[in-house]
């Protein structure tokens, strides 16, 4: 057990290290390099550019500077924005919050839909209702994000009046009910394309443990059809989905970001697209990284899980 | 693969058990006709219609579908969003099949190099795959298009450059199930060189799983594009495209909501055309799936 943890935390930080090479390549895309920062102060000349990029070290050989770099990054030196002057880090740290509440809500809807939609479609195997959710998974996975957030707010904000066509709460009202309005809309369009993502995989684990030897054990017991579904298939079942959870967490930031644009949700999406609209780079650069450090620690943590209630997974 | 190889000499390829089992795929068929018609409106269409995309005119801003010959009525600058649609369809098909076949080559590459060499250059490769698998690539297509010069080019080959993982994994996998396969070891008793037998004897046995994951990667390339052109920083107008078709489409939703409606609907039967096809061709190539 032991050595599978230090085996798979040895392997995130190796990820870690490719995703930070890459983060830096795209960070000398940047027309100017790190030093554009200073190029729109009033007052700048050649000569000073030059002494600041001095000063920078950005006059030394490439891989050095990426050490200095990642360095920094290690030490939560990430930069200041050109927005606010603020830490990076900071700004950052204000806009988690909204797009975890976005992204936690969304997984939860679509783990309970997905789950039994995946469930009743294996055990209803090509029946009109697995047929249905089958073509309709496909669909679901064909519609932009956004559109259907658009299409959402026509009908629901805008013809029927039910629900906020934006934002996270109504200022000046900050009742729980007022935030549960506002996170309806943008959570379920967010669940649109993991329910159908979920579903599929759901029903393909529970037909691979249906035909398994121990649930016809369980059913030689004599227990009843839906005992032995919930007591020894979806358990099992749900195991694989572990990991599952963890290799969506990339798209699911990617839909959080346009979700958030369409329903002004305040969160890292929003941010990203704000901080790009401004040239902020430095913010940019840190959410382009913190997303990805997100995504390993994200399926780390699915891994460890996996080997917790796994037995098999220890035993290599 | 297996589906093709079993064509018997003397049967013609359209009686192929491949060929029938994607025709019995009914979905599929109804992808293939829809893709079709889409494409063939889009080609032609533009010639039949009144209006040139790019007309403006002001005292027909805002007509609704239907209004005189403004089919699908006009934008708020008065302008044909029938021919806009067409027009933007030749884009956003031509850059999610150019991203397709760009992705698709890259990923085959790294595949086939990871899979045949495998040791530490296989690992360091696959290390590589996984990396920018973890970037959300709307993130990363996002800075790049933001970052560089947003022609159609280049937002072909950024698509390209967020989206060749899928191949290079399903291809890394094929082709090291092959590596050990007598015929290989034929091969390098015959002295063939590697390039030789990674790409003439290896490559063609992995052929299916690989056209099944291109024509989802058209599927998904056609949706990257409209995400970052619909957020403003994909295609440019005045050139159309599904996505910025969209950019502006927000903010008129009370007062014209079909600026919304129907340039999403046209990307959602694109992309369902392309993820059907690829469903009927996983079947009919036999390759083996995870979920569907």
């Amino acid at each position: 057990m032991f050595g599978y943890l230090l085996n798979r935390l040895w392997q995130s930080i190796v990820l870690l290290v490719i995703v930070s090479i890459i983060g830096f390549a795209v960070l000398n895309l940047i027309p100017g390099g790190p030093l554009s920062q200073f190029a729109l102060t009033p007052g700048m000349t050649q000569e000073a550019m030059d002494r600041i990029a001095e000063q920078m070290g950005l006059n030394r050989p490439l891989p050095v500077q990426y050490l200095d770099w990642a360095w920094r990054l290690v030490q939560g030196d990430w930069g200041t924005s050109y927005r606010d002057g603020q830490p990076v880090l900071n700004v950052i740290g204000r806009h988690v919050f909204a797009t975890l509440l976005l992204m936690g809500t969304s997984t939860a809807i679509s783990i309970a839909i997905g789950t039994w939609i995946g469930i009743r479609g294996a055990t209803h195997r090509y029946s009109l209702f697995d047929y249905t959710v089958t073509v309709g998974a496909m669909i679901a996975l064909s519609i932009p994000t956004f559109w259907f957030g658009l299409v959402g707010i026509y009908i629901f904000s805008l013809k029927l009046g039910w629900l906020p066509a934006g934002n996270m709460y109504t200022i000046g009202d900050g009742s729980a009910l007022n935030y549960l309005r506002h996170l309806i809309m943008p959570s379920v369009v967010l669940s649109l394309v993991n329910v159908a993502i979920w579903s599929r995989y759901m029903r393909t684990a529970t037909l691979d443990v249906i035909n398994q030897d121990f649930v016809k054990t369980a059913r030689a017991k004599g227990l009843t059809e839906r005992r032995v579904l919930m007591k020894h298939v979806v358990g099992n079942a749900l195991i694989p989905m572990i990991t599952l959870a963890g290799m969506q967490l990339p798209g699911l930031l990617g839909g959080a970001l346009v979700t958030e644009t369409v329903f002004t949700w305040p969160g890292m999406g929003r941010l990203f697209l704000d901080s790009l609209g401004y040239n902020d780079y430095p913010v940019v650069m840190g959410l382009l990284m913190f997303s990805a450090i997100l995504v390993l620690i994200g399926n780390l943590i699915a891994d460890l899980v996996v080997a917790a209630v796994d037995p098999r997974t220890r035993l290599d | 693969m297996t589906a093709l190889a079993a064509t018997s000499a003397p049967s013609a390829w359209w009686q192929s058990r491949g060929v029938r089992r994607f025709m019995r795929h009914r979905l599929a068929i109804v992808g293939l006709v829809m893709i079709a018609a889409l494409t063939l409106a889009c080609v032609l269409g533009p010639y039949l219609l009144p209006y040139d995309a790019l007309y403006i005119d002001l005292r027909a801003r805002f007509s609704p579908p239907l209004t005189g010959s403004h089919y699908l009525g006009t934008d708020p600058l008065g302008r044909d969003l029938a021919a806009r649609l067409l027009i933007a369809g030749r884009i956003s098909l031509l850059v999610g099949f150019f991203a397709m076949l760009l992705s698709t080559l890259i990923g085959t590459v790294i595949g086939v190099v990871a899979g045949y060499w495998g040791g530490w250059i296989g690992a360091a490769l696959m290390r590589f795959v996984d990396a920018f698998l973890s970037f959300p690539s709307i993130f990363l297509l996002l800075a790049l298009a933001a970052l560089l010069e947003p022609n159609p080019l280049m937002i072909t080959l950024i698509i390209a450059l967020t989206s060749w993982m899928e191949v290079a994994r399903i291809v890394e996998a094929e082709v090291r199930s092959l590596r050990e396969r007598d015929f290989v070891l034929a091969g390098r008793m015959l002295g063939l060189r590697s390039m030789h037998i990674m790409f003439r004897e290896i490559l063609p046995n992995a052929v299916g799983p690989i056209i099944v994951a291109a024509t989802l990667t058209v599927a998904r390339a056609i949706l990257l594009e409209a995400y970052i052109s619909f957020l403003g920083y994909g295609i440019q107008p005045p050139l159309p495209s599904w996505g910025n078709m969209l950019n502006g489409a927000q903010q008129y939703l009370a007062s014209a909501p079909w600026l919304a409606i129907i340039p999403g609907i046209a990307i959602t039967m694109a992309v369902t055309s392309f993820n059907f096809i690829g469903d009927g061709l996983r079947d009919a190539l036999d390759v083996r799936s995870d979920h569907f």
